[in-house]
């Protein structure tokens, strides 16, 4: 495979990088040659303002960096942030994909219903902190509160429309082939909405991130949030950094992580 | 009612064993003054007007018409799908009101499930009336087999050709072993090549199964190489025109198209059709050249009023 990317790849301009390391070497070289530039303009605008507190080094970082990870402090902090995306998303999703799937099955329910989700879906999870507080006081609870309602909106509208937009002639052909109810929910709504779903679970492991972070420097006393909260207050900059790249690394990873999964979960799409 | 349970569901899958083309005693389809009104009031449309026809155990009958006439409609109503303003759907005996196994359907527009692989797709019908999987697997493998499909049992619906996906769609439809087998142009999306192999595969099929058979098509060639009968219906609102039997000889080739008795049959079909197509696109035509519409249409057909 690498040979053939060298040879086919020859007319474009990364043609000789492909030559040497191929597709996936070149993806690779390309991501650190932007980290590289990253880097190096981080550390141009360090040397320009010249004052750790406003903005350390790379170098300052790196070490702060070590240290976090060496003292185990940044492991436990991310644990902590982690179980509370994990939990709060999980909630969300599988509250979300069933009450999507009989809202698009039963209209009477959606009628009901949508005017709910309309007026709830433009508040943003941050405005839901005092409330989560109020009820669930500081530490885990009001994070899975917070995650659970930030990844809930993506999933569920996803899934929705998913759901409505299953083909009348799926739903013809099932009646044909005797399938009731419940074999039509799960049979042919839930398959035929799976990649709306998949889109909303991604989404919504992002927001689920975004919000961990949000809901920590508030409403915790761990996690990846805290440390940026306690760091900034303490005037540790460097470790607010870490903690930004360390959220910025996880979740990007986790939403590779879940576009590699795609292949398993919609089989059907992976084989075009 | 039919019967649905396990000894029914054996016969498609041991067609030698009852070779004997007698007629089965079920599957017949009656549509009785059939009127269909779309819409209300100063909107309403009058889609199908006065309609009856049969399709009497075993048999294969086309309706063939000018687009928008009305024989999709026909189709629905006895689908299940679509309900009559007045007059009467019935499969023996029961009424059409909504769709159900008992009668398999092919639709015009590929209807497979793409989520599930060609097997699954034709397992689909046979788990609904919760056979065990190893003989849902086993029934399927050998529908797909005589379909010529077997090689493809783990594609995705995505990854064949239109001709290979109508006939899983035929393959599907035929699983659950209903009397009645509904299709409304089925062949409709295929080049004239694939078209001819699938009318050839359909026609073992129905041979095989002994279904009573209701198809829908514009296409003339089509109806009288497959049918038993042949229905015309006329131009909105539908009516049947002509009923012409087609007492070709079978099993047919795809050479019986230039015997003088196909070309007969063709030109008879051609002369009636097109005087409907006229109507279809122009209503200020209607003065002229109706009268004798009306007129049913005996055996000899309609070469006699001409």
């Amino acid at each position: 495979m690498m040979n053939l990317t060298g040879t086919i790849g020859g007319g474009g301009r990364q043609g000789w990088i492909a030559a040497v390391v191929g597709l996936a070497g070149t993806t690779v070289i390309w991501i650190f040659a932007s980290y590289a530039l990253f880097v190096v303009t981080w550390n141009i605008a360090a040397g320009v303002l010249d004052n750790p507190v406003l903005l350390p080094s790379a170098g300052l970082t790196l070490d702060a960096a070590a240290q976090l990870i060496s003292s185990g402090i940044l492991l436990s902090d991310v644990l902590a942030s982690l179980k509370r995306v994990v939990l709060g998303f999980a909630m969300a999703a599988s509250i979300a994909i069933p009450l999507a799937m009989l809202m698009a099955f039963f209209s009477t329910l959606r009628r009901l219903t949508m005017p709910i989700v309309q007026l709830l879906r433009p508040i943003p999870p941050i405005a839901w902190i005092p409330l989560a507080v109020l009820w669930f006081g500081i530490g885990d609870p009001p994070s899975y509160f917070i995650t659970a309602i930030a990844a809930f909106f993506p999933i569920f509208l996803n899934a929705f429309e998913g759901g409505i937009s299953v083909e009348k002639r799926h739903i013809h052909a099932a009646q044909f082939l005797g399938a009731g109810r419940r074999a039509m929910i799960m049979k042919i709504i839930v398959p035929s909405s799976m990649p709306y779903i998949w889109t909303g679970v991604i989404v919504g492991l992002g927001q689920s991130w975004m919000a961990v972070v949000t809901a920590e420097l508030i409403a915790a006393q761990s996690g990846l949030g805290y440390m940026i909260q306690n760091s900034r207050i303490n005037l540790e900059t460097a470790n607010v950094l870490v903690g930004m790249i360390t959220i910025g690394l996880l979740g990007s990873l986790m939403v590779a992580g879940l576009r590699y999964l795609e292949r398993y979960v919609l089989p059907w799409k992976a084989t075009q | 009612m039919t019967d649905l349970s396990t000894p029914t569901l054996a016969t498609p899958l041991f067609p030698a064993a009852n070779a004997d083309r007698a007629a089965p005693a079920t599957g017949h389809i009656r549509v009785e003054q059939l009127r269909v009104v779309f819409g209300r009031g100063a909107n309403a449309t009058l889609a199908v007007d006065d309609a009856s026809i049969e399709v009497k155990p075993g048999e294969f009958v086309s309706i063939i018409g000018p687009s928008g006439c009305g024989k999709s409609t026909l189709l629905n109503v006895v689908a299940g799908f679509v309900a009559p303003t007045a007059g009467s759907s019935t499969v023996d005996g029961k009424p059409t009101d909504k769709p159900g196994a008992d009668r398999g359907m092919v639709f015009q527009q590929y209807s497979l499930f793409p989520w599930l692989t060609v097997r699954k797709n034709v397992e689909f019908g046979l788990r609904q009336q919760g056979l065990p999987l190893s003989r849902r697997e086993q029934m399927a493998r050998t529908l797909l087999g005589l379909a010529g499909l077997l090689a493809f049992e783990n594609h995705y619906p995505d990854q064949l050709s239109g001709g290979m996906r109508q006939r899983v769609g035929i393959v599907r439809a035929l699983a659950t072993s209903p009397q009645v087998l509904l299709m409304d142009e089925p062949f409709g999306a295929l080049d004239a090549q694939t078209r001819q192999v699938m009318q050839q595969i359909l026609t073992n099929m129905w041979q095989r199964f002994k279904l009573s058979v209701l198809f829908i098509t514009h296409d003339i060639d089509e109806s009288i190489y497959l049918s038993d009968r042949v229905y015309v219906m006329t131009a909105r609102p539908g009516r049947i025109k002509a009923e012409i039997p087609i007492d070709l000889p079978r099993p047919r080739t795809p050479e019986i198209a230039f015997t003088p008795e196909f070309l007969a049959l063709k030109q008879q079909l051609r002369a009636l059709i097109s005087a409907e197509s006229l109507l279809a696109m122009g209503g200020e035509l209607k003065d002229g050249g109706l009268e004798g519409f009306e007129l049913s249409v005996g055996e000899k057909g309609v070469g006699d009023l001409l």
